[in-house]
């Protein structure tokens, strides 16, 4: 195991402290085992997946169970399971790298995450030792396959208002379910359901381990989706369902907590699925227009579409640059607490509840990086971007559920600013402090700024100036709207926006600091340019954000003097994005494949 | 019954070819390197295939530099048992056939498989010397490759069709597509490669046959002209006149 980076931020802590590259995670640092381990994922989509992209959207008999299977032979599933289940006990962030590199498998993705993540990790996480000993190795190995039954018809964002109910049997020995759950990926397969349930009349959820042979379970149709077509989708109904007392997850009225946890690794490793996705599409995209000619030249020649090669570039790249960052970090805070005697698996569930508010982040930034990539794939092959023929088509339609599950991103978006203002509450992270800094700086006179923060020291000051934008905004907005501020979903909105593009600037700038560490600077120019056209853009959206949000409470003086703070925050050295835009998508192009 | 597959590193197919030093070496900056596709899928593959049914063991060799090592360890993950490296770099293949025939001679393997061609440099000249200076019988471009006793019956490419030839053990054979199929490797083998032993051996000194000058890429696509199929004069005319290929 590797020693822990000692200086890490704790969550949340991003927004108030400056990290070092040394000190962060960056992809081009995998080593030889990870990188046969991707390998290995790729080579399993290349080869089972992709030949059978319709049939699984036909939803061919039998054909996505088969590849689960074969993912199960591979060990895939098993890769972040621990040995002593069957499975290959690797880190968090080589479970991040396989979801990255089965990312562009579709609905296979789809029904592979779902196995491995809300499928397979409650009963990993809160199973007990025979919960655990009976079921995960079969799971790992693709034996028994599994889904995740929380959404109800009634309740979906809602999560806690389930209505589906767990009552005692009369002899005493079993639970008895009767519900109806709705949205359940892999239903049509699932040996193993996690559902969750409220005992007689709780007001929280509780869970149970529901096999598919159980008394009571039936199943209707399949939903007929916009997209991700092969992946199994459907209502699960309990009637008067017989689950075995020892079959219950965990103690009673904790489901919910147990939802929510591993929907905070489900989010992170949305963003790692998505991203395997996004350099697809740009993979394809970039061989589309360097192939297809108009008006004499290949359209990757014009540079309306070299704009978006570069843009779909950028954004990828600091989405993931964020993602490993964050994916690092987690890792290390689940080795600190295994070394203070903690269990895996609550050292895991620990580790990835400190960094709530990344994982949430990632979900929002990941699912919506992929939306935009996609969307300009599918405009860079014009006609054929239409045609169900080509590859854009289905890559378009599959994207948008990112923003839908896992919780939406609306969901999301408030849960970043929560979570962090929850932690300021605990006196886990000072905010409060930095704000009332930024405050009193708004009333000083601009002190000429010339400390050297080390490579990129005005790049960082920018982003410093960025994190000083959203703690005024953020802090003002608490100050002045106190418990009301949680039902203001615009200024949230607004708050978690600018974090989501801070955390993605510094990650960018850190990475690419460490790369010329790494390999000098000649040989990553067009990450330089990336990470500087990155952050010039995002100053005006800063702005834009912080703008919308003071006008929404603010008035008079202050308002003045936050809009002038504001201005202040957000200036940027100009910078010819034009021409650097035309040097990554030069490079992208020469290679001819996402290569960054 | 021993084998010893002949493992060589080459550039990703996707990967962008470009040369340095005066176009005299291949530009290896950012270029992703696997197992040649010749020797994996198919010589590979097949030996392990033949050590499941029959027992026996599986040596990879690979005259190359420490960063050939990865490519190794994948064909290690893959299932192999053990692993040879002869420490020198070289483009030559005299060079590098005289190499393996001095280990195999040592280790007396049954049958020494190789791919029919390096999918960078496909000279295929490798199998064919290895042979020679084993003094032992080739047979190359199978297809097709059972082992019964000491016997061994192979399938290979000819001109329009196939072939079937019996040899005894030892031989060597070059293996052509169709051979087995490429095997994915598990997490299981991925994670034993790291403990399986891969031994680095000294070269022998061995002076190169041939130097390599100066590479040159293809020159870039053509037009592509139709001509119609009840037009074949056009044709002919095209090919004399324009092409002139005929
Ligand atoms: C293909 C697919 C697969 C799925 N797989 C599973 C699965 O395996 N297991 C499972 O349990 N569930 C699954 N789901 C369910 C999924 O998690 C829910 O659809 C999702 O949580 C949203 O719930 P909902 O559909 O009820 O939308 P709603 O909650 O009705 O939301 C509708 C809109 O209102 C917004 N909204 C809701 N509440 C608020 C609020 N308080 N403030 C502001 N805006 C709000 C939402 O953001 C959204 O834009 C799946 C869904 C789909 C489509």
């Amino acid at each position: 195991m590797e020693t822990t980076t000692k200086q890490a931020l704790k969550g949340g802590e991003f927004l108030v402290k400056e990290s070092k590259a040394e000190n962060v995670f960056i992809p081009e640092e995998f080593g030889e085992e990870q990188r046969m381990i991707a390998q290995t994922c790729k080579d399993y989509v290349s080869q089972e997946v992709f030949p059978n992209l319709d049939a699984v959207d036909e939803q061919q008999e039998g054909l996505v169970e088969g590849l689960l299977k074969k993912a199960g032979e591979l060990g895939i599933l098993g890769v972040h399971i621990p040995e002593q289940y069957g499975g290959f006990g690797k880190d968090f962030v080589t479970e991040m790298l396989v979801a990255e590199s089965l990312g562009d498998a579709h609905s296979t993705s789809v029904a592979l995450m779902a196995h491995m993540g809300i499928g397979t990790l409650p009963i990993l996480y809160y199973g007990n030792e025979e919960q655990k000993k009976k079921y995960i190795p079969k799971l790992s190995n693709g034996e028994w396959a599994a889904a995740y039954c929380l959404t109800e018809p009634g309740s979906g964002s809602d999560a806690n208002s389930g209505k589906t109910k767990a009552v005692l049997s009369e002899d005493g020995k079993n639970w008895i379910l009767n519900g109806q759950k709705m949205w359940i990926t892999n239903a049509g397969f699932a040996d193993v359901f996690t559902v969750f349930a409220k005992i007689d009349d709780d007001k929280n959820l509780s869970a149970f381990i529901v096999e598919k042979g159980f008394e009571g379970i039936t199943l209707n149709a399949e939903e007929k989706k916009m997209g991700i077509k092969g992946s199994s989708t459907r209502q699960v109904f309990f009637n008067n369902c017989v689950v075995p007392l020892e079959n219950q997850l965990g103690e009673r009225e904790i489901g919910f907590k147990i939802a929510l946890n591993i929907l905070n690794v489900g989010r992170v490793k949305l963003g790692a699925a998505v991203l395997g996705a996004c350099k697809k599409v740009i993979s394809n995209a970039v061989n589309y227009s360097n192939e297809r000619s108009q008006f004499g030249r290949p359209i990757s020649k014009y540079g309306a579409i070299r704009f978006k090669l570069a843009e779909q570039c950028i954004r990828t790249f600091a989405m993931e640059s964020a993602l490993y960052r964050a994916s690092k970090n987690i890792q290390d805070k689940i080795a600190e607490l295994e070394s203070e005697g903690m269990t895996h698996e609550k050292a895991q569930l620990k580790g990835v509840e400190e960094y709530a508010a990344e994982c949430a982040i990632m979900k929002v930034l990941g699912s919506e990086v992929l939306d935009y990539v996609a969307d300009e794939g599918v405009q860079i092959y014009g006609g054929m971007g239409y045609s169900a023929e080509a590859p854009m088509d289905r890559a378009y339609r599959d994207a948008r559920i990112n923003r839908i599950f896992e919780g939406s991103n609306e969901i999301n978006r408030m849960l970043i600013v929560d979570m962090l203002l929850k932690r300021a509450m605990k006196g886990q992270l000072d905010l409060m402090g930095p704000a009332t800094k930024v405050a009193g700086e708004l009333m000083s006179v601009p002190s000429s700024d010339d400390e050297d923060l080390g490579m990129f020291s005005d790049l960082k000051k920018n982003v410093k100036n960025f994190k000083k934008s959203a703690l005024m905004v953020a802090g003002a907005a608490v100050q002045k709207l106190m418990q009301t501020l949680s039902k203001e979903q615009e200024i949230l909105m607004n708050v978690a926006d600018m974090l989501i593009d801070i955390y993605a600037a510094e990650s960018i700038i850190l990475r690419v600091e460490k790369l010329i560490e790494l390999k000098g600077e000649d040989a990553v120019k067009e990450q330089v340019d990336m990470m500087n056209v990155f952050v010039y853009d995002m100053a005006d959206r800063i702005n834009k954000y912080g703008k919308d949000a003071i006008n929404s409470f603010a008035e008079g003086d202050e308002q003045r003097m936050m809009l002038m703070g504001l201005k202040r925050f957000t200036k940027v050295e100009p910078l010819n994005i034009k021409e650097a835009r035309q040097r990554i998508a030069a490079k992208l192009i020469n290679e001819n494949k996402y290569c960054f | 019954m021993k084998f010893l597959v002949c493992i060589s590193k080459v550039p990703d197919t996707t990967s962008k070819i470009g040369f340095t030093d005066n176009n005299s070496k291949f530009n290896e900056a950012g270029v992703q390197f696997i197992v040649n596709p010749y020797d994996e899928w198919y010589a590979l593959v097949r030996a392990l295939e033949l050590k499941e049914a029959n027992g026996g063991s599986v040596t990879i060799i690979t005259v190359g530099e420490q960063s050939d090592e990865p490519v190794m360890r994948k064909a290690l993950a893959i299932g192999a048992d053990e692993a040879v490296r002869i420490n020198a770099k070289s483009d030559d293949s005299f060079f590098i056939a005289k190499q393996i025939a001095e280990y195999a001679k040592n280790n007396s393997f049954d049958v020494v498989l190789c791919g029919k061609e390096t999918i960078n440099f496909n000279s295929a000249q490798v199998p064919a010397t290895i042979a020679e200076l084993l003094d032992m019988p080739l047979v190359s471009l199978a297809t097709k490759l059972d082992i019964n006793g000491n016997t061994a019956t192979l399938e290979r490419d000819v001109q329009g069709g196939s072939e079937v030839v019996e040899v005894q053990t030892p031989f060597v054979l070059s293996a052509a597509k169709g051979m087995a199929e490429q095997r994915i490797p598990n997490m299981k083998g991925i994670m034993m490669a790291r403990s399986k032993p891969l031994n680095v051996v000294e070269p022998v000194s061995v002076e190169a046959h041939t130097e390599i000058l100066s590479y040159e890429l293809p020159s870039g696509k053509t037009e592509c002209k139709y001509v119609e199929a009840d037009k074949m004069d056009e044709l002919i005319e095209l090919l004399h006149n324009e092409a002139k290929v005929i």
